[in-house]
């Protein structure tokens, strides 16, 4: 390898890692009750200080950064093999409705639990967004085989998308309980309210699905060329196609469990780093976009909690405003080149 | 007949089980090159594709060294087979020589990362075709011949037993046609492959090619060298031309001659009436010429552009039998156009149709 090359991989990881230092340090140093630094260095340190502000250090802010680290990067990890999967750079688990899907199944099965008495537990949920991921998967499939423009495909999981939300709006509407409101802001995308139990859930699950994938790095390579070129070079394109649908299945059902659906993360991430690093090759995209996803992640979530405090922000709205003009702007390129 | 490199036995291809060309019988040898001709829509692409195992086969069998090619695993397929198809490789951020590397995939481990050894046959293959230069220029932004040439590194670094090329000339200019067969033919020759392809150009398929299939309906129509199959009546007749004629010989192509009375006489030889068929034929006049040999050049284009040609046997002097023929033709004539007023000792009674129209005044 060039040592030119060389150096711009390491310089924007680098670059990643600086990034989400700060914005760990800031997103510990912020919020609507202010903490001196002295005392959050105390606080995360010596594990001493006043209770309250060692409660929201502890039990609030850095649960809170864990789940925006972990889940900011399942998603883009997700919406960079789903665009590798329908070799479309629009596609993502919020654009192709997998993200409602999952979180339709979410809602239904904590209705149905919470008015049995039960609480949901994050397997629960977990599992319930797998099977909701998987519908929507299996309707965006069914599409993709019938229709091959990129454009009919992204419009079909926008509508996939809206019934979903539209059902979910109507069952937490007419669902009589009093968790409602949890389940209300849930639906609309947050990360506020994670606890330690959930941290450590989903970095279980999202560690492993993420070692899994990188690990399948090499087909994705093969993938990238192309279906005749990845069957000539020796990959089982079926088996793979499952693999793949399934890992970024698994990884958004885990962030719609959690923290609802998460709008643009998906697409704008894997874009910016693809560009950063000035390839797509997967053995550095993928941890390049698990750092780029948490990055964004929890510089949307700062200005979610923080603009307008002590109102929060659905994370969805802030991601939105970053992302999507990067989606119009990859579409405005694309055009342009055809 | 099993020591053949590829043999295939009763091979029928088709789409989901339905048959398309039925009992495909092939056999090559490596340092061989076997071309697919046949008109648009023929089934080239779906025989080449079975053969890649992008189709299931719908009968029979596909021999590679002996082994039925059904046996292999995708990963040893890999390994003795690489393709440059028309589908359009998708490629992101991707230099020239990613392109290349990604060859190396079937030899790679877990991670696919690559050895020094796998880029020092990066770097040989596309030193081969030429392309050392395209190293660092993004795949997309090059043009198709160069492109060509960067597909034709990455299957021949993928070391294969056998390449197979679906329409690999298409779209180029004739310059990179020519580079990219010239490299094929040495490719071949050095490294000992077998190389199987469609090609368009039946010109180039004749030249290049040692063996030659012809797809034709739902069989094989022929198969054989090149010299067995390029004649001019049997090309006419694989694509169902209609207007104009195909020269096996010369590998060119003639437009349809004007029909009627012949109008000008031309009398010509050597060549030197080649350029005056052509306007003639352009500008719709029917025409006749003579007395030619058959040996001449100029007999070829007249065949198969003029209304009538009046010819003499090669290293025969113009009998007088053919030449009052002609003379008769040319006094039924409005012109006459001379495009040689040598003559030798073999055509030197065409002097006296010059001579003849000269007289009758109708000599341009």
């Amino acid at each position: 390898m060039k040592s030119k090359t060389k150096l711009r991989y390491i310089g924007s990881f680098v670059i990643l890692l600086v990034l989400l230092f700060v914005l760990v340090v800031w997103n510990i140093n912020s919020g609507s009750i202010h903490v001196s630094v002295g005392d959050i260095l105390r606080i995360l340190f010596l594990r001493e200080g006043e209770e309250t502000s060692y409660q929201i250090i502890w039990s609030i802010r850095l649960p809170r950064i864990c789940a925006a680290v972990i889940l900011g990067g399942a998603l883009s990890v997700s919406g960079f093999l789903l665009q590798t999967f329908f070799n479309n750079p629009i596609a993502g688990p919020f654009v192709l409705g997998i993200s409602s899907g999952a979180k339709l199944v979410v809602a239904l099965s904590m209705i149905w639990l919470l008015g049995r008495g039960m609480s949901a537990n994050s397997a629960v949920l977990i599992l319930s967004a797998f099977v909701g991921s998987l519908i929507s998967m299996g309707f965006v499939l069914a599409v993709s085989r019938k229709v091959k423009q990129m454009s009919m495909l992204v419009i079909s999981g926008v509508m996939i998308g809206y019934i979903c939300s539209a059902v979910t709006d109507f069952v937490v509407t007419f669902a009589d309980d009093s968790n409602i409101v949890n389940l209300h802001n849930w639906s609309l995308g947050s990360f506020s309210g994670m606890s330690w139990g959930n941290v450590k859930v989903m970095a279980v699950v999202v560690f492993v699905t993420l070692i899994l994938t990188f690990l399948m790095s090499k087909p994705i390579s093969a993938y990238q060329l192309g279906e005749v070129y990845a069957q000539n070079m020796g990959v089982n394109i079926r088996l793979f196609r499952v693999a793949l649908i399934l890992l970024s299945s698994i990884l958004s059902a885990c962030v719609t469990a959690f923290a609802g659906p998460i709008s643009f993360v998906g697409i704008a991430v894997p874009h910016l780093v693809k560009s950063l690093l000035k390839t797509a090759k997967p053995l550095l995209v993928i941890p390049g976009c698990f750092l780029g996803g948490a990055v964004f992640c929890l510089f949307c979530d700062l200005i979610a909690r923080t603009v307008f405090a002590p109102v929060e922000l659905s994370i969805s709205s802030v991601t939105a405003v970053f992302g999507a003009p990067v989606v119009l702007y990859i579409m405005i390129k694309r055009q342009r080149k055809a | 007949m099993e020591n053949y490199f590829v043999y295939t036995d009763h091979m029928t291809v088709g789409y989901d089980g339905k048959p398309l060309i039925r009992d495909i019988e092939i056999r090559l040898n490596k340092g061989q090159i076997l071309t697919l001709i046949g008109p648009n829509g023929a089934g080239k692409s779906t025989i080449l594709k079975s053969m890649t195992r992008q189709l299931r086969l719908v009968g029979g069998t596909v021999y590679l060294d002996r082994d039925p090619m059904q046996n292999l695993s995708n990963k040893e397929l890999s390994k003795r087979l690489s393709v440059v198809m028309t589908e359009r490789m998708h490629s992101d951020l991707m230099t020239c020589e990613d392109i290349v590397a990604t060859g190396r995939y079937p030899y790679t481990g877990t991670l696919g990362i690559l050895q020094p050894e796998d880029w020092e046959k990066v770097h040989q293959a596309m030193e081969m075709v030429h392309a050392l230069d395209l190293a660092d220029r993004d795949f997309t932004a090059i043009s198709d011949g160069q492109r060509q040439r960067i597909l034709l590194a990455r299957a021949i670094c993928q070391e294969p037993e056998i390449i197979i090329l679906d329409e690999p000339t298409s779209f180029l200019d004739i310059r990179h046609k020519l580079e990219l067969l010239t490299i094929l033919k040495r490719m071949v020759l050095e490294n000992q492959m077998a190389v199987i392809m469609s090609l368009h150009e039946l010109d180039l398929a004749q030249k290049i090619s040692d063996f030659v299939v012809c797809v034709h309906g739902d069989t094989i129509d022929r198969y054989g060298t090149p010299e067995e199959i390029f004649t001019s009546e049997y090309i006419r007749e694989l694509y169902g031309v209609t207007n104009g004629s195909y020269n096996a010989d010369f590998g060119c192509l003639e437009m349809e001659p004007a029909k009627g009375k012949p109008q000008v006489f031309v009398i010509a030889g050597n060549g030197s009436g080649i350029p005056v068929f052509r306007k003639l034929q352009r500008q719709g006049v029917p025409f006749a010429a003579g007395v030619l040999h058959r040996n001449d050049i100029d007999f070829e284009v007249a065949k198969a552009l003029a209304v009538q040609v009046i010819a003499e046997e090669a290293f025969e002097a113009v009998s007088e039998e053919h030449f009052s023929q002609a003379l008769q033709v040319l006094r039924e004539c409005r012109r006459v156009i001379a495009c040689t007023r040598e003559f030798g000792t073999m055509n030197e009674r065409n002097r006296g149709l010059l001579q003849e129209a000269e007289r009758l005044g109708i000599l341009e």
